[in-house]
């Protein structure tokens, strides 16, 4: 390996990448490229992909309430869970980071570890949990909270439970490295100074963690939105989101042009909401500490 | 937060944990208690115990071809991704050129595209060229989704090396090449290894991508479980994915002597 000592070679580092390079070009930029034209297809329930061009099945998406609802229940979705994914991520990974060693590496494991999982399995999982029969309307009829079976099963509340459990990972390993920065020593002298616990969460703690926080929350989120296999089974036929919708459109009715301009808006919008928001950090947290 | 003092949990952050670990536990102890059960559906409760849905898993076609499709899958797409990540690695971490951001972005950016766009641009590209049903195909994007996985932990295990016994190496006369081999790669293959342990699971794992370019003859174990799962419930499902939760740990432990879990988990070294 050459360096700066032993001389550099000229062209190294496009020769060391080039493999990985061709690969990605070849078979993940030109798909890509294609799957953008592809949107732009007339298509024809008779006779399928046309090679004429439109923006019809763009203006579809924005004029037809069926689309137009689908972006805003996925959207919907994907907020719930990341804000129940931060309510419950962020106390959780201050209780482990407390934790003695041995507990510490214990729960990391087992919290973590479902991660890989599949997550076919996981919804299996709470399909089990949310049966008509299962241990949950159990619990909930013999409490006498609800009267008749309540139905978890194709419902959105379903969906996002079963989100909250396949993405709280993400959530806390997003949260670790901000609470191994914790600067402890400012909270002592808050609470020696007279301050509560719950200002010193607020006031002291809290602000330390927002960069774990946010880069969590936009994880949590671009996960959600592109969630497929969890939407699909817990959902079923009764509740659409985008990436089931593409689905049905490639699989099903087959017009291809229409799921991939369905495809395109949800990239545009993941991309959207990253770049939106590491933008919005960025000025926040220069405001901040400079 | 209602600890009296900073940095000890009270008993209500305790009963909080408990709480979130059961949520987190639920669904895979009871995928795993319903696979022992003896009625002929998925229920709970049952009253007697048997194995008969693991050989139940013998009879199934589509899951055991599914199994050994997805572990040929796995090793050679975890293969490839390791084989291009290593110099990509070697170039992101130890030179500084123009582009190197882009390039560490552009190798990265399977993690940021949705898995279901990725499954229809390669549904569409594989009609184009005449690829589907290729298994081939399926390998190459499979290592191309993967390789984010195995470049971080490749990059992770370079960035902060010591190279001094290479400089040594190379002033002795070692050639690049016996520098690499006998000197950088030993240094890194702790990483090299987890890497592609992990890029193996989430090649295994993979259904979102995978269900969209899988034919009758190239359907994966997680593709052929959820087309079980979706359309039917038998509890043949659930002694599988307890041979998938099982199989699952036996790798974590390796990942856990390899490396440390917690650096493949964070992510970070």
């Amino acid at each position: 390996m050459s360096d700066a000592a032993n001389g550099q070679v000229r062209g190294a580092p496009l020769l060391l990448s080039l493999p990985a390079i061709l690969l990605f070009a070849g078979l993940l930029a030109v798909p890509l490229a294609l799957t953008l034209m592809l949107s732009f297809h007339v298509f024809d329930g008779m006779r399928g992909i046309q090679p004429t061009l439109t923006l019809k099945h763009y203006l579809e998406v924005f004029t037809d309430g069926y689309y137009y609802e689908l972006f805003l229940r996925t959207a919907w979705m994907s907020l719930c869970v990341t804000a129940i994914c931060v309510v419950i991520g962020v106390p959780e990974t201050l209780i482990i980071s407390r934790m003695r060693p041995a507990w510490r590496g214990t729960f990391f494991v087992v919290i973590l570890g479902p991660l890989l999982v599949s997550v076919v399995v996981r919804t299996l999982g709470w399909e089990i949990l949310f049966g008509r029969k299962g241990p949950i309307n159990d619990v909930l009829v013999s409490l006498h909270l609800v009267d008749g079976p309540f139905r978890l099963m194709f419902s959105m509340t379903g969906i996002i439970i079963v989100l909250v459990h396949v993405l709280l990972p993400f959530m806390i390993i997003a949260m670790w490295g901000a609470v191994q920065k914790l600067d402890k020593q400012v909270a002592h002298a808050a609470r020696s100074l007279g301050a509560s616990s719950e200002k010193v969460f607020f006031r002291i703690t809290l602000p330390q963690l927002m960069p774990g926080l946010l880069s969590g929350a936009i994880v949590v989120f671009t996960l959600s939105a592109s969630a497929f296999a969890t939407p699909a089974i817990i959902g079923g036929r009764r509740v659409k989101v985008v990436t089931t919708a593409i689905y049905d459109e490639f699989l099903n009715s087959m017009n291809w042009p229409m799921g991939a301009a369905i495809a395109v808006l949800l990239l545009i919008g993941i991309v959207c909401v990253v770049v939106g928001s590491n933008r919005l950090v960025e000025r926040r947290f220069k405001q901040v500490f400079s | 937060m209602s600890e009296r003092t900073v940095g000890r949990n009270g008993p209500i952050a305790l009963v909080f944990h408990a709480l979130v670990t059961a949520f987190i536990l639920a669904p895979l102890v009871i995928v795993i208690l319903v696979s022992f059960s003896d009625k002929r559906y998925i229920s709970l409760p049952f009253d007697g115990v048997t194995l008969h849905w693991y050989r139940e898993i013998l009879n199934a076609s589509d899951l055991l071809n599914g199994f050994w499709l997805s572990i040929r899958l796995g090793l050679a797409a975890a293969t490839i991704a390791t084989a291009i990540t290593i110099p990509a690695a070697l170039a992101i971490a130890r030179y500084r050129f123009v582009g190197r951001d882009s390039l560490a972005a552009f190798l990265m950016s399977p993690l940021m595209i949705p898995h279901v766009v990725l499954g229809i641009a390669f549904l569409r590209f594989f009609s184009i060229v005449g690829w589907t049903g290729s298994l081939g195909a399926l390998m190459l994007v499979h290592a191309i989704i993967i390789s984010p996985f195995s470049l971080r932990m490749i990059l992770s295990s370079v960035i902060g090396l010591e190279r001094d016994a290479e400089h040594a190496a190379r002033s002795l006369g070692a050639s690049r090449w016996m520098a690499f081999r006998r000197i950088l790669l030993p240094l890194i293959l702790p990483g090299v290894m987890a890497g592609w342990v992990l890029a193996f699971i989430q090649s295994f794992d993979d259904v979102t991508m995978t269900i969209f370019v899988a034919t009758p003859g190239t359907t994966t174990l997680p593709v052929a479980l959820y087309n079980r799962v979706a359309f039917l419930s038998d509890p043949v499902t659930t002694s599988v994915s307890t041979v998938m939760i099982a199989g699952t740990i036996v790798l974590m432990f390796v990942l856990d002597r390899i490396v440390g879990l917690d650096k493949v988990l964070v992510g970070k070294a």
